[in-house]
């Protein structure tokens, strides 16, 4: 049977001597390696899940009087695309567990990527030859952001009504261009016309997905032709030997079995985890909003850096040069985002001066300055994101929104700086001790050496 | 219990194992594994058993209709499916299959003889041309004028170049104040310490400039600039409800118990709590708002229905290069 098979394929294809390749393709084992793995199965949910709602989905704002099985919002005006998640998630069997699961697929998928994110960046992976790898990733990410935006944008609850309000408030206050790219997206000013809501459901279900995807092909293709990175777990590991299991047998069940608990796991958070009732935000129309509202998380940090910022507007004369938005929706986003695309670039042009080839990763403790660095960034993009959430706290802890604001706004300061430095000296420290160990063993490797001399 | 086990893995592994022909000796490729039964059978059972959750899930959607708590038990069934599956692969992968550790080189770092036969080629190609510039600077022209072209058909996406329409509300001199069903509002609905909605008679309750809300405040609480101060109507004020910082409604309203240490009432957004005074004109108290909230002038006609006595004093909605350029204007 299987000798047939792959006679029949080889026979048709001449693939024998590329699978046979492919099967003794080394992979270094550790765990770390796996977060890139997770993603890319929860992309491969995602788009499942996600075609299947498409199925039930229409991408129209038209007012329609709701009566549907359920009796709260029975005869409430919302909008045609309100009312087909609403009946996807109350009527279709199975179409609540489809959405939930597609919604915490979306959650565990950037989560995943970010970790992989902060994986490669303390191990210094994204080095020559892997820049491109890493810049491909990069963008992976941030179109990521993107697409789970659209996508919770496109259900018109009141949630995700504010949210695209806030998106607006963002889009025109880019400076010069703004209010224009606004009517252009927007086909009008907010909330704009019914195309409006074509528009998102095109991007979303087609041009951001088959972009993502193709820049998946691309990032695990230049992974695959420049080979894994590895630690050095043992002398064999080094710059030109790679060491570890092959693709088949060994790594495949491995990766198989990742993905369908993977899988499996999204389905269980799916069944067992309400996640975005829409039901009870109920329809989204310019006037409403509500109190508490938090996006998903991993736009948490927009919020933060949006709700941080001091009121005001740059005006000259009558001129509006920069509205306030802009500093914490798009100025933000755009600095960490330039931070991680030019750090490859300024790390080697201006701490190491090592153009070099690298195969074998770093642990965090031998770059201390990259690692110092890397912890303040992180934690200041961090701490402006708890700010993002904030509101909920203080309630929680019964405390002034206004005092806990004044506090943070110096805090997302202060804190990275000292945490950044904080690191760099336990890495320095770390480091001396590892020296120090190493020249220890050595010593007593010499005199045992010397006294087995001397008894001879 | 072992020996029901053991009875189990061999008859597995025989019935498996049925006809298959003998091969002639040859090296092996993957390396000798001693036999794991134990392991064998866990991997064995876990599959089982996600065969057993999967086959739950058709018959859970067949016949659990009408049970509560539907979406949990497929949730489960389905998930649990895949999770032992998984497992029974990771068992699989970890204790059954050999796992061997293998050794190979990086591929080189470059390929400097490949790189130089391509560049030969590539400029070989170019000898025959008379003017390589010349015929490189056109080639480029005609690309970046077609792609010019290419986009073109996106700027019909939107009005890319008016932007008059950001200054247009429904709101004119007369208009009746009228709530989300369209019952007009009368001065007398409107108490203090309590907050409404209001909407232009007869206008698109969407639009940005639609919305207003209502507050009564005491005569003695107003600080209003001199330009502003005929725009309340009998201690009501209006004001855009749509916030200056991002868009979202203005839906909170700090109104204090106890006036003496209390802080002052207050509009204020839910999304990023920007807070704006209305005693003043609609300055902002705290928040990143970069503007002031637009306020409505007020009059009350003979009936008691409160009208709009002309439009806002600014432009409503989120800001943009042009918010401060002029006044709003009727649609």
């Amino acid at each position: 049977m299987i000798r047939k098979t792959l006679k029949v394929l080889d026979q048709r294809t001449g693939d024998a001597p590329l699978l046979r390749k492919i099967a003794r393709y080394v992979f270094p084992d550790h765990w770390s390696f796996l977060l890139g793995e997770v993603a890319l199965y929860c992309f491969v949910v995602l788009v499942l899940t996600g075609t299947y709602l498409a199925l039930f989905y229409t991408d129209s704002t038209r007012q329609i009087t709701y009566h549907g099985p359920y009796k709260p919002l029975d005869g409430q005006k919302v909008s045609e695309a309100y009312n087909s998640v609403l009946n996807l998630s109350t009527t279709v069997r199975v179409g609540l567990l489809m959405r939930q699961t597609h919604h915490w697929a979306a959650d565990v998928f950037v989560a995943a990527i970010f970790l992989h994110l902060v994986r490669v960046f303390f191990t210094g992976a994204y080095r020559k030859p892997r820049e491109l790898t890493y810049l491909i990733g990069l963008t992976v990410l941030f179109v990521s952001l993107l697409e789970g935006y659209l996508g919770y944008s496109l259900v018109d609850d009141l949630l995700s009504g504010m949210g695209l309000a806030i998106g607006y408030g963002v889009a025109i206050s880019i400076p010069f261009i703004g209010g224009n790219l606004g009517e252009l997206i927007w086909h009008g000013p907010f909330p704009g016309t019914d195309v409006f809501f074509s528009r998102m459901y095109i991007a979303h279900v087609f041009l951001i997905p088959g972009l993502i995807g193709m820049l998946l092909v691309a990032h695990l293709g230049l992974v695959a032709m420049k080979h894994h990175t590895q630690f050095k777990q043992g002398p064999r590991e080094t710059e030109r030997k790679i060491v570890g299991v092959p693709t088949f047998p060994g790594q495949a069940p491995r990766s198989v079995g990742l993905m369908f608990v993977t899988t499996g796991v999204l389905f269980l958070l799916g069944g067992l985890a309400q996640i975005n009732p829409i039901w009870l935000w109920g329809p989204y129309h310019t006037y409403l909003s509500t109190n508490g509202a938090q996006p998903d998380w991993y736009l948490g940090w927009l919020i933060g850096a949006l709700r941080l910022m001091p009121g005001f507007d740059v005006v000259i004369g009558n001129y509006t040069l920069v509205p306030n938005p802009f500093w914490g929706g798009a100025l933000f986003p755009l600095v960490v985002l330039a931070f991680l695309v030019s750090w490859p670039y300024v790390e080697r042009r201006f701490i190491t001066h090592d153009y070099g080839y690298h195969n074998l990763l770093d642990r965090p403790r031998d770059a201390p300055l990259r690692t110092g660095i890397g912890v303040g960034v992180f934690i200041w993009v961090a701490l402006i994101f708890v700010a993002g959430s904030v509101d909920r706290v203080n309630v929680f802890f019964d405390l002034s929104y206004t005092a806990t604001i004044d506090v943070m706004r110096v805090a997302v300061w202060v804190v990275p700086i000292v945490c950044g430095a904080i690191a760099y000296r336990v890495c320095v420290e770390l480091a001396q001790g590892d020296e120090a160990e190493r020249r220890r063993k050595r010593a007593e490797h010499r005199a045992k050496a010397m006294t087995e001399l001397e008894s001879s | 219990m072992s020996k029901a086990r053991d009875l189990f893995v061999s008859l597995g592994v025989l019935l498996a194992g049925r006809g298959r022909a003998k091969l002639p000796e040859r090296e092996r490729i993957v390396p000798e594994k001693p036999p794991r039964p134990g392991w064998e059978a866990t991997a064995v059972v876990l599959f089982g058993l996600a065969a057993l959750s999967a086959l739950a899930f058709p018959f859970l959607y067949a016949f659990g209709r009408h049970l509560s708590h539907e979406t949990q038990w497929l949730g489960l069934s389905l998930g649990l499916a895949f999770v032992l599956a998984g497992a029974g692969l990771v068992v699989a992968g970890r204790q059954l299959i050999v796992t061997e550790e293998i050794e190979e080189d990086y591929p080189p770092e470059e390929h400097p003889e490949e790189q130089e036969l391509l560049a030969q080629a590539i400029e070989e190609t170019g000898d025959s041309l008379v003017s390589r510039r010349l015929f490189v600077l056109s080639l480029a022209g005609a690309v970046g004028a077609i792609g010019v072209a290419a986009v073109t058909p996106l700027v019909s996406l939107g009005p890319v170049f008016g932007i008059s329409k950001f200054f247009s509300t429904p709101w004119r001199r007369g208009r009746r104040l009228v709530d989300e069903s369209g019952r007009p509002w009368k001065a007398s609905d409107i108490e203090e310490e309590d907050f409404y909605t209001a909407f232009p008679e007869g206008a698109d309750e969407e639009e940005l400039g639609s919305p207003v809300v209502l507050v009564r405040l005491p005569q003695s609480s107003f600080d209003l600039p001199p330009e502003l101060a005929h725009y309340p109507a009998n201690g009501i004020v209006a004001y855009s409800k749509i916030c200056t910082h991002a868009g979202c409604a203005i839906s909170l309203y700090r109104a204090p118990l106890f006036q003496p240490d209390e802080p002052k009432p207050a509009l204020v957004c839910p999304c990023h709590y920007s807070t704006f005074n209305p005693a003043d004109g609609g300055s902002v108290q705290f928040g990143p708002a970069g503007r002031k909230l637009p306020m409505l002038p007020l009059e009350i006609d003979r009936r008691g229905y409160l009208r709009a006595a002309g439009n806002f004093d600014e432009a409503v909605g989120p800001s943009w290069w042009g918010v401060r350029n002029r006044k709003p204007s009727p649609a």
